[in-house]
């Protein structure tokens, strides 16, 4: 189990903590303020979604992918989705592919705006966290308008989406983006370029490159290691290889290459390119009927896929076997977050404990995914 | 690489470990357990393949009289690549080699996979429990798993078939 | 100032030294605990409004007496005050009951001190020492000892972690701060805060004041040095690592509920209101009027002198809800390395153009 030299202490971070990243222990031996190590103790929000999935039909399940990566319930929906049409082999009207990549990148902003803003309240900045909060209401306006919830939308179903966008949806959308582009600004003034800011986060908890792919680290996390994998290119899934956006890198912007700012950094500008994303979209969305394809009675054939899609946290990946039944045989989630949380003992190893928070923030974990 | 040609560079270099089965896909394959751990090595480290990432490892439970499984799914940043790997584990005794120390994520895949069906990893220096408490009885995800009356008092509840929750 | 006024008025009464000078202590002594309250709970109410339209929302809002919390919330503080005294009074069990229950009135007793001798205008001052500024930074080490013993006394790791980072930030900052203080004292050549004021009149080119922060480029960064680390040592964010929120849950203050956190915060606002009137009274020409030659008499003191004091309050609080916070060592190795330096050559610096400026 290891053992603890007599002059160190053990120190709990959590279950209730503070920086609002969910029910997380984590166990750290310290010795005065330089942390040793770290034993991560998880299974506070372990809810069976596994088991639960076994005995639950097909689309039964989408609701439960909704509540483990609650911030982002849209990719958590579209990733189990597209497996399960890969699986089944069905091909979805054009319009539903781009109403669920609107409906995707939509969230995508949405959860960069509260990890970012809630990893500004951990160094101690309190303003941006409610200036971004404040915009990504708006964004949680428009999901109220689309399906009729807030946060758990169970809107992207087998073959379809639950409802159809309403009439003036593309207005407003593209009235949220013209007024949310110069916002980003207002946060790059009040947060990022802040020298204090920087001092905390530059050359802290650098995951180098090799590190970071041997630990399963996904997503913004590697990408700020500078690692060139986005899986909307790489393998690309729905339509999302008609759109032109870049994959942003971590650069060393202030510090080493892998550091805390890089992380934060490709997240702010991935913000930006979900809104190129989002204009090319609304521009070029078809009519259509969404409900066209939906299938009657969901009965994949025999056999297994796994398929793995971009959520802001990382590779989101659906392990599905079905056995001809209308019920799942196993489905498996490899969530983003898990794997980055497994990263943290050894990165945070000669830290301070101020910066063992600091790059928890920066990792972006949910603890819903983690325990799923 | 295509899928033929991984499956023929694991036969070349280890002969006699592919197990032959029908119902599996192009880019599955079977292997036998007992060099699975020599086998994965050869994956990450030979140029051809360098499979560098372990993407996601579940676990299968087959039903009451067939065996536990365990797959491995590989992916390679370099070639963009991918390989799922099944091994299958004796029922009563399930255990295979640890790859933890080849993919680090595999730490935590392991301690899940055992937490959730009791396949032990040799070789992992840290195997307990991760979700459930160290002290839980039984394998959740298994089909057969019948939950424990009580925990520390606490009562559990159980599912029934014909009336919902107890 | 005002002891020695009823000293003195007591002698003409009649010959009882002793119990003129308790009574004259005590007379003056009450209206002075009088101003922390409220200023506690002014400052209290202010810094949530302040705090609310920084971050784009309201604060706390009523609709009149009796519903909720008075119209826009002016009642809220009362109501606050209300309830944290009918709170249950927690001591926790296996804490070191004598000193958890001492430490909030020895952190009290720091703030009320140097409350004292604050020269509010030309008359209004508790005490006026020949020693002011000496006596004001002297006792602001009082506090220190308390929060130690808050955090030593609550039997609690988190606690224990903000009370040494607490005490290192306090002891380090008193050192830029009193080396930036002595260049007013330098200026004006009295440590007396009432003759470092008058010394502070008049006018310079017909238009600026004589304030000593306007007298040369020197004393313009010993400002600003005394102002950041007077910040610091009320605990205030950049510097308030020692009840960081996020990290530490609320630093030394985490086992203290009810009334003796209430005292806690009076302390921390006195703390507040006390080095902002030495920063005013030393740099800022005191209650001198900035207009000179208008409006300066008679009660026009206590107007400026609080003018620009609530403005000094009023930056504080801006700091806290715009900087994110600094990390322990970095916090130290801006203490040590940069203001104690830019400190040391500020008086160099003013020596020098008092010597060559006269």
């Amino acid at each position: 189990m290891g053992v603890v030299k007599g002059d160190q202490m053990i120190l709990n971070i959590g279950p209730q903590h503070p920086s609002t990243h969910g029910v997380l222990r984590l166990e750290v031996m310290t010795d005065g303020e330089i942390v040793s190590e770290i034993r991560p103790h998880l299974g506070y929000l372990h809810r069976c979604f596994e088991k639960h999935s076994e005995n639950v039909t097909y689309e039964q399940v989408i609701p439960f992918t909704d509540r483990c990566d609650y911030l982002a319930a849209m990719n958590s929906n579209f990733g189990y989705v597209v497996a399960m049409e890969e699986l089944m082999e069905i091909k979805v009207p054009e319009r539903v592919d781009y109403i669920r990549v609107i409906m995707g990148e939509l969230n995508r902003i949405a959860s960069h705006l509260l990890a970012l803003g809630v990893y500004g309240l951990d160094i101690g900045a309190f303003t941006p966290f409610l200036y971004m909060l404040r915009d990504r209401e708006r964004i949680l306006d428009m999901f109220e308008y689309t399906c009729g919830a807030r946060l758990l939308y169970n809107y992207m179903w087998v073959g379809g989406v639950s409802h159809d966008l309403p009439k003036d949806f593309q207005k407003i959308c593209i009235g949220f983006l013209d007024y949310f582009e110069p916002q980003i600004e207002e946060y790059n003034n009040l947060l990022t370029y802040n020298k204090i800011f920087v001092e905390r986060t530059a050359d802290v908890g650098v995951i180098p490159a090799d590190v970071a792919v041997s630990y399963g680290v996904t997503g913004p996390n590697l990408r700020g290691s500078g690692v060139k994998w986005d899986v909307r290119k790489d393998e690309p899934y729905s339509i999302y290889d008609r759109f032109d956006f870049e994959v942003p890198l971590g650069d060393g912007h202030f510090g080493t290459l892998g550091d805390c700012f890089d992380r934060y950094w490709v997240r702010m500008l991935e913000i930006k390119e979900s809104v190129r994303i989002l204009r090319q979209a609304l521009k070029d969305i078809p009519g259509g009927d969404v409900h066209q394809m939906l299938p009657k009675k969901i009965r994949p054939p025999k056999g297994s896929v796994y398929r793995r899609t971009e959520s802001p946290r990382g590779d989101l990946g659906y392990y599905i076997m079905s056995d001809g039944t209308p019920t799942p045989y196993r489905v498996k989630m490899r969530s983003p977050a898990f794997t980055a949380l497994s990263v943290l003992d050894e990165v945070s190893r000669g830290w301070m404990i101020s910066d063992v928070i600091a790059i928890l923030g920066s990792l972006d974990i949910v603890l819903g995914e983690i325990d799923r | 690489m295509t899928s033929a040609e991984i499956k023929a560079a694991i036969e070349s270099q280890f002969p006699g470990t592919i197990v032959e089965r029908e119902d599996l896909a192009d880019h599955q394959v079977e292997l036998k357990g007992d060099q699975w751990l020599d086998i994965a090595t050869f994956l990450k480290n030979d140029p051809n393949l360098s499979f560098d990432q372990l993407e996601c490892l579940t676990g299968v439970d087959t039903g009451e009289e067939g065996p536990l499984e365990t797959r491995y799914n590989l992916h390679s940043m370099e070639h963009r690549h991918k390989i799922e790997v099944i091994i299958s584990h004796d029922r009563e005794n399930p255990k295979v080699g640890s790859i933890e120390q080849l993919w680090r994520i595999g730490d935590w895949f392991e301690r899940e996979t055992y937490d959730m069906y009791g396949i032990v990893y040799e070789g992992h220096r840290d195997m307990r429990r991760i979700l459930c408490p160290d002290d839980w009885e039984g394998w959740p995800l298994r089909k057969d798993y019948e939950g424990q009356e009580s925990y520390h008092g606490i009562v559990v509840p159980k599912m029934k078939e014909e009336d919902g929750w107890e | 100032m005002t002891v020695d006024m009823l000293i003195d008025w007591f002698a003409t009464i009649g010959d009882f030294p002793i119990l003129s000078f308790l009574l004259a202590v005590i007379i003056s002594g009450v209206p002075l605990f009088l101003v922390m309250a409220l200023n506690a709970m002014v400052a209290v109410y202010v810094e949530r409004k302040v705090s609310a339209f920084m971050m784009d929302r309201i604060g706390p809002m009523g609709q009149g007496p009796g519903l909720h919390a008075g119209k826009w919330g002016l009642l809220q503080t009362a109501a606050d005050a209300v309830k944290l005294l009918v709170k249950e009074d927690t001591v926790p069990e296996t804490s070191d009951k004598f000193l958890f229950k001492m430490a909030p009135y020895i952190i009290f007793v720091g703030a009320f001190l140097g409350l004292a001798a604050v020269p509010f205008s030309s008359v209004l001052q508790v005490a006026d020492f020949n020693v002011g500024v000496f006596y004001i930074i002297a006792v602001g080490s009082i506090g220190v000892i308390g929060i130690v013993m808050a955090g030593w006394a609550s039997n609690n790791k988190w606690s224990l972690y903000g009370a040494m980072r607490s005490a290192a930030q306090i002891i380090s900052y008193e050192i830029p701060a009193g080396l930036s203080i002595i260049v007013p004292i330098m200026m004006a050549g009295t440590m007396n805060l009432q003759e470092m004021i008058h010394f502070q009149e008049g006018n310079v080119w017909g238009i600026l004041p004589n304030w000593i922060i306007f007298n040369n480029p020197f004393t313009f960064i010993a400002f600003f040095i005394f102002f950041i680390s007077a910040v610091a040592e009320t605990n205030r964010t950049p510097f308030d690592i020692p009840e960081a929120e996020s990290e530490l849950v609320a630093g030394w203050m985490t086992e203290y509920s009810g009334f003796r956190w209430a005292v806690f915060f009076l302390s921390e606002y006195a703390n507040m209101l006390v080095v902002s009137g030495l920063a005013v009274a030393g740099f800022l020409g005191g209650w001198q009027s900035p207009i000179p030659g208008m409006f300066d008499t008679g009660a026009w003191g206590l107007f400026w002198f609080m003018g620009k004091l609530i403005f000094l309050i009023f930056v504080m609080m801006w700091f806290r809800w715009t900087f994110p916070r600094l990390r322990v060592d970095q916090l130290m190795h801006v203490c040590w390395k940069v203001f104690i330096p830019i400190a040391m050559f500020n008086i160099f610096g003013v020596g020098i153009w008092k010597l060559i400026f006269g």
